[in-house]
């Protein structure tokens, strides 16, 4: 069974002058339940529009030009807002870049969560929403008393935690993750790391996570998409991405990522800039990037093809046979 | 000269007061500080890099600002090239204990603050920020050479800034200077701050945090680059951060703080392979490793970095300690030399 799909996704944003930048081009990538799924790329790859056009929540400048999002076999695409609204935080829910400063700051935790389990009707009375938001606090290790306190009373690593449980609080089938370690201090990105691969055992959820960081998708993901210019460069199990990448992307972003395990590797850098979308090249979007490129490169876009079972590269070295 | 280290930090403390109630203070209660800087002291030979690795609220940004004289040590003493840079940032050469073989104490204090400020300089953690988005790529590298007054004539000028531009891989110059740094990525920001700085061909460089608001595919070229320019200049960099596999990778020594204390020093990538304070060792279990099949057993510390008010009783790091024991709570650990130049603050290093 399949929980979630995406299909052929393309999504474009308008400029000022209502011309039409294409941000996600033709992804697609499919979950079972209880799967975990690492979106990982440079800053601008597209990797965070693919998430809020699966939401529906993409800024008014985006529009979904293609494809579908078929989530227990519903298209997401097709539903009225107000079913969409129901799937949101009732079945898909998201923990955002930058959550720990998404809490509003007049209101104490507690009463935010509170108002999340009201509205979505998962209580009916507030005596059992506090009581929901005592045991949802305790789940991501803080204590129910704390709930009482306002945001700022809450170090960072804490806020994220409460807006963790926030999201857990109508119990999602599908949690989203968009770079949730990023600005916190190493000490606590390993115990956000460690908490979402306890709930996702316990509350056997399927999880998205959108991140730079090849560190963390290394410990908590099954499978890993590698975005490059708003398209897949690379699709395949952790196992696969991590020890037999075969795209030269993929391959030089993981010798960017610094090992202490093996200090006397060099550390390489990919020379150049990720390509801008009003200026995308016209081959390859990584060609200008690349050290393998040939004139072809330049020339074509690859296709995505099927190397072997479940490892999917968009390269011309496997794509021109 | 070739001995004495470029850079002296001994018993370091700085304190900020809280601001406690005019009650607390009538009776009698002491004013309550932040220890932020308790008792640090190490040295920074010339060429060379030291990481001053540690969590938000280490201290160790507290350490590069009392190094630059951008703040004044609370007690003990910073030494830049024989000269205390308390006395040395107020332009007051003259009352220190400095022998003044160079005559520096006759310079004007506005002097002396400039000749410090020229040769130690600072490169921020934010490239976003620190450009004033206003000002032509030339103009912001050339400005530090206007205040200094070091360029003999505008084609001196222009050939200074052009040198700074393309050292920091920003080839050619021309290419560069005439934009706005909005035209620029973060990478590219970042080399120009870095130009802006090595223009003055500084001495010491203090490097905060300077990759960590970069994407991971563009931080090894930074750090790459800063070798480079400690390779070719001799310059000795003191590179703060909180990420110990960046460190890893360029520095020559590491000092790792908790709560304003250093805890364990010693050459890099001894202390990486074996660090002998459980915080270190900590540190280290947790950073990710870029591959499924070789996950490392985890030291994951509990809770955050306590408050730098009330500091615990004995060794500081004893609250969160996985092998702490009770005479933890009582003393406060000496360093034990581990190897000759590698130590650690733990009473059960051995």
């Amino acid at each position: 069974m399949t929980m979630l799909e995406v299909k052929n996704l393309s999504v474009s944003y308008l400029t000022d002058e209502q011309v039409a930048l294409n941000a996600v081009e033709n992804v697609s990538f499919r979950l079972e339940p209880g799967r975990s799924l690492g979106i990982v790329g440079e800053s601008g790859c597209g990797k965070t529009t693919i998430i809020l056009a699966l939401m529906r929540i993409l800024p008014e400048a985006g529009r979904i030009v293609d494809g579908q999002v078929i989530f227990e076999n519903r298209d997401l695409f097709q539903l009225s807002e107000a079913e969409m609204c129901k799937v949101r935080w009732g079945d898909i829910s998201m923990v955002f870049q930058g959550a720990m400063n998404s809490l509003n700051p007049v209101r104490t935790v507690e009463s935010q969560i509170v108002e999340a389990l009201l509205r979505h009707k998962q209580v009916d009375t507030k005596r059992q929403a506090r009581k929901r938001t005592a045991e949802l606090l305790k789940k991501v290790g803080i204590a129910p008393e704390r709930g009482k306190q306002y945001p700022h009373q809450y170090s960072g690593g804490m806020r994220q935690r409460a807006f963790i449980a926030m999201a857990l609080s109508c119990n999602p089938k599908v949690l989203i993750a968009d770079e949730p370690t990023t600005a916190l201090d190493v000490m606590i990105q390993a115990q956000i790391t460690q908490l979402l691969k306890k709930l996702q055992r316990e509350l056997n959820l399927t999880l998205i996570l959108v991140t730079h960081d090849l560190g963390v998708v290394a410990e908590l993901c099954d499978d890993v998409l590698v975005m490059y210019g708003g398209k897949v460069a690379e699709y395949a199990t952790s196992d696969t991405i991590y020890n037999a990448a075969k795209h030269p992307y993929t391959r030089r972003l993981l010798k960017a990522f610094p090992d202490i395990d093996n200090l006397d590797a060099d550390l390489v850098s990919i020379p150049g800039v990720p390509p801008r979308l009003d200026d995308l090249p016209i081959g390859c979007r990584f060609s200008p990037r690349c050290n393998l490129c040939k004139d072809y490169c330049m020339r074509d876009q690859p296709r995505l093809v099927e190397l072997e079972d479940s490892h999917y590269i968009a390269c011309h070295m496997y794509s021109r046979k | 000269m070739v001995d004495q280290p470029l850079l002296r930090v001994e018993n370091l403390f700085k304190y900020f007061p809280v601001s406690h109630s005019i009650i607390r203070g009538l009776i009698g209660k002491q004013a309550k500080v932040v220890h932020a800087v308790d008792n640090v002291g190490f040295t920074l030979k010339m060429g060379e890099i030291l990481a001053l690795v540690g969590e938000s609220g280490s201290g160790k940004t507290t350490v590069g600002m009392n190094v630059l004289g951008l703040q004044v040590p609370t007690r003990g003493k910073v030494i830049f090239d024989g000269i205390d840079v308390a006395y040395w940032c107020q332009g007051r050469i003259g009352d220190s204990d400095y022998s003044d073989k160079n005559g520096l104490a006759k310079l004007s204090s506005r002097k002396q603050v400039l000749l410090l400020r020229r040769r130690a300089q600072m490169i921020f953690q934010d490239p976003y920020e620190s450009l004033n988005p206003r000002q032509k790529i030339f103009d912001i590298v050339a400005e530090p050479l206007d205040i200094h007054g070091l360029s003999q004539s505008e084609s001196d000028r222009k050939d200074k800034v052009r040198d700074a531009l393309e050292i920091c891989g920003l080839a050619p110059a021309d290419h560069f200077w005439d934009r706005y740094p909005d035209g620029l990525s973060g990478g590219q920001r970042q080399r120009v701050v870095i130009a802006g700085a090595l223009v003055l061909e500084p001495e010491l460089l203090i490097a905060d945090e300077p990759v960590s608001m970069l994407d991971v595919s563009i931080r090894a070229e930074l750090l790459n680059l800063l070798m480079e320019i400690r390779n070719k200049r001799n310059i000795s960099i003191l590179y703060t951060t909180h990420d110990l596999a960046t460190a890893g990778y360029f520095t020559d020594r590491m000092a790792v703080m908790y709560l304003g204390r250093i805890v364990e020093l010693g050459p890099t990538r001894e202390v990486l392979s074996n660090p002998r304070h459980p915080y270190t060792k900590s540190l280290v279990s947790v950073l990710p490793a870029p591959n499924p099949r070789r996950q490392r057993e985890r030291v994951i510390l509990s809770g955050e970095v306590p408050n730098p008010i009330d500091l615990p009783t004995g060794c500081r790091f004893h609250p969160r300690c996985p092998v702490s024991r009770d005479d933890c709570q009582k003393i406060d650990p000496d360093f034990v030399q581990v190897t000759a130049e590698h130590k650690a603050a733990c009473l059960f290093v051995q």
